[in-house]
């Protein structure tokens, strides 16, 4: 009796300690259009089949560097055009029967989560034989560590166990590329989705400054103005 | 140009101003409000938020236009509407951002706008109608606030206005009618959308309008207070019965107000172009998941401009399993400036020449606020718990329950101290 209250005592403490989940720092560096670039390569060939980015267009990639050219013969399928949407032809119904839950869009999912979370979340995936999918990630759910997204990049990452005492993370199987070859993988992709749930982001951090040069112009004339008009008022 | 050809322009001036004044009193109006409006001389920092207060205004109802024209009031087409605007929209990113950025702003400078109103005395005779026109505008900018929040259809929207709409049913008998009256719907949604755009754009907009007009013409009827808490037109010149320690509210004070004008356009900018989300206080993460009805999410917290009163609602617990008495204490807490020219009975309006007691009231209060506003923001299991001598209650709740007694003590004992307080002998004239 005495063990199960000092059990039930520590018990939401341990909850809490395996709510925190620790989450890597993403390379985010929106002025690296290679790696931009790159991170929408891999959008748009592994993400895409299932989630949508339904707000992005494939032609706003010119902000990154590519031409109308490049995104038409790299990045487009079949009759599709520069203009339109990132959608995807998969049935919620179906993605719904298959997967328990239907896809989010991801278009602003960094700006839900993060992008630690994101490049967290796609190299937490581990064997997990109980799931339905075979796969879990404790960086979706620290508490179950449930998860009803298979591992999509499983062939590129390899396999990882998890130590469910330490919460470590171990490579039990090499996959086609090293570590540290996807992590940057990873780091492109989340530095690609940050990218693209706020385009208008660079253009808003460049043309801030010359705003604030503007008003700091602006301020020295208004207090001049207000000085000269004060000076007989004592 | 030549002289004869300048005065011949200048009496043709002349000439159409006074076509204008036989049929509209343009030159007394402006001489009224303007050029013929003495405010004291001295005012200080605390005096610039009335005025940006009205540009705020200018801005979002101007923004707002732009908004509505590209937006969607559909549950189904909000949320991509906004996206839309934020990437498809020339300059969408822009309008929005000083938008969302606006509605936090407008409520930085109407608390610190209150916060002067406060220490000054300026709710004190006769201002007691200008203070009450002022609570209205304040009343009506939460409503306004709240009914904006919903557009975005985010989760955090969405949950928000489901929360704040079910305080309603915690009104004794008519509660569940009135709820399900004000939404249109027996959960939050498409309707509910519809009605709160309506509210949004025209509704309060319209009446927070005509209420800052009725502010600032009691506001000219009646004079401005200044921080010495004195009435400057006591003091006249014999001759000209200009205020001694007045100056014509144009050109002074317009030039003034620019410098601050300037001043808060650096710190707005530095929001909307380096920051638009604030940490997640101005633009929550959440909101950036569209709504959906069937997922709670596991924290929902008002945006911090609500928080205070928040705090206050979970604070007070529930009498004989009904909610009703927090509801009616988050709504007693904002309401409760309006009883301030009635509750303070000190002889002197400013806190310039208050005593010590009064200070350390307004000093708790405003603790007390800031402590109530931050709980807001977070869950109530933030701190822990105590341990079993107090029942293992959570800190924050109990912090905030310390906190809210002394909110509204400052308000139900000002009578008392402020008549006990030793006051300061208050000037003639201003003293700068």
């Amino acid at each position: 009796m005495k063990k199960l209250l000092i059990l039930l005592a520590i018990l939401p403490s341990l909850a809490f300690a395996n709510a925190e989940v620790h989450l890597d720092k993403a390379p985010i560096d929106a002025s690296n259009h290679e790696s931009l670039q790159r991170g929408a390569r891999t959008f748009i060939n592994y993400c895409l089949n299932c989630h949508s980015a339904n707000y992005m267009r494939y032609n706003r990639l010119l902000d990154i560097g590519l031409t109308e050219k490049q995104i038409a013969d790299n990045l487009l399928f079949a009759d599709g055009k520069v203009g339109d949407q990132m959608k995807v032809a998969i049935n919620k119904g179906d993605a719904k029967k298959w997967f328990g839950v239907a896809p989010p869009d991801l278009s602003v999912e960094v700006r839900a989560r993060g992008a630690d979370w994101v490049y967290s979340y796609m190299r937490g995936f581990y064997r997990d034989e109980s799931s339905a999918t075979g796969w879990g990630n404790c960086v979706f759910d620290p508490v179950s560590c449930k998860v009803s997204m298979p591992h999509v990049l499983y062939e590129l990452q390899g396999v990882q166990a998890m130590n469910h005492e330490t919460h470590e993370l171990t490579l039990i199987k090499p996959g086609r590329l090293s570590v540290a070859e996807y992590d940057s993988f990873i780091g492109d992709l989340a530095n690609y989705m940050a990218y693209m749930a706020e385009p208008a982001k660079q253009q808003r951090n460049h043309l801030g400054w010359f705003v604030l040069l503007f008003l700091g112009v602006l301020l020295v004339l208004t207090y001049k103005l207000k000085k000269a008009y004060w000076k007989d008022i004592h | 140009m030549t002289d004869t050809k300048k005065s011949a322009a200048a009496s043709k001036l002349d000439g159409a101003l006074a076509w204008v004044d036989d049929r509209f009193p343009l030159t007394s109006n402006v001489k009224a409000h303007l050029t013929e409006y003495y405010a004291p001389k001295n005012f200080n920092f605390w005096y610039f938020f009335g005025s940006l207060a009205m540009m705020v205004l200018v801005l979002q109802i101007l923004t707002g236009i732009f908004l509505t024209m590209h937006y969607k009031p559909d549950a189904d087409l909000a949320f991509g509407s906004v996206e839309y605007i934020m990437r498809d929209v020339p300059w969408g990113w822009l309008i929005r951002y000083m938008h969302s950025t606006g509605a936090s702003m407008f409520f930085v400078v109407v608390y610190l706008h209150m916060f002067r109103g406060i220490i000054y005395g300026s709710y004190r005779t006769p201002r007691e109608l200008l203070w009450l026109f002022g609570v209205a505008i304040f009343l009506c900018l939460m409503g306004e606030a709240f009914f904006g929040y919903l557009l975005p259809w985010g989760q955090m929207s969405y949950w928000g206005a489901q929360v704040i709409v079910n305080l309603f049913s915690a009104i004794p008998f008519i509660g569940p009618d009135v709820s399900e009256w004000l939404r249109g719907d027996y959960l939050v949604s498409d309707a509910t959308l519809n009605r709160f755009f309506a509210f949004h754009v025209i509704a309060l907009p319209f009446v927070l309008v005509g209420l800052v007009a009725a502010h600032l013409i009691a506001l000219h009827e009646v004079g401005s207070n200044n921080p010495d808490g004195i009435e400057i037109k006591k003091l006249k010149d014999k001759k000209t019965g200009i205020p001694l320690d007045g100056i014509a509210f144009h050109p002074y004070y317009t030039v003034k107000d620019m410098v601050g004008v300037a001043v808060f356009l650096i710190v707005f900018s530095v929001v909307i172009f380096f920051a638009p989300e604030m940490g997640g206080y101005f633009l929550e993460a959440n909101n950036f998941v569209p709504a959906n009805p069937l997922v709670t999410p596991a924290h929902i917290a008002p945006v911090w401009y609500f928080t205070p009163y928040y705090s206050v609602l979970r604070a007070v617990p529930p009498i004989l399993n009904s909610q009703f008495p927090g509801v009616a204490a988050m709504g007693l807490s904002v309401m409760v400036f309006a009883l301030l020219p009635w509750l303070d009975k000190s002889p002197v309006k400013s806190i310039r020449y208050r005593g010590t007691l009064y200070k350390k009231w307004l000093a708790a209060f405003v603790v007390s606020f800031l402590v109530l506003g931050y709980l807001g923001t977070e869950p109530s299991n933030i701190w822990g718990q105590f341990g079993s001598w107090l029942g293992n209650a959570e800190r924050a709740t109990v912090v905030a329950r310390i906190a809210t007694t002394v909110y509204f003590a400052f308000f139900v004992l000002m009578p008392w101290y402020t008549k006990k307080d030793k006051t300061l002998p208050v000037p003639e004239r201003v003293t700068g």
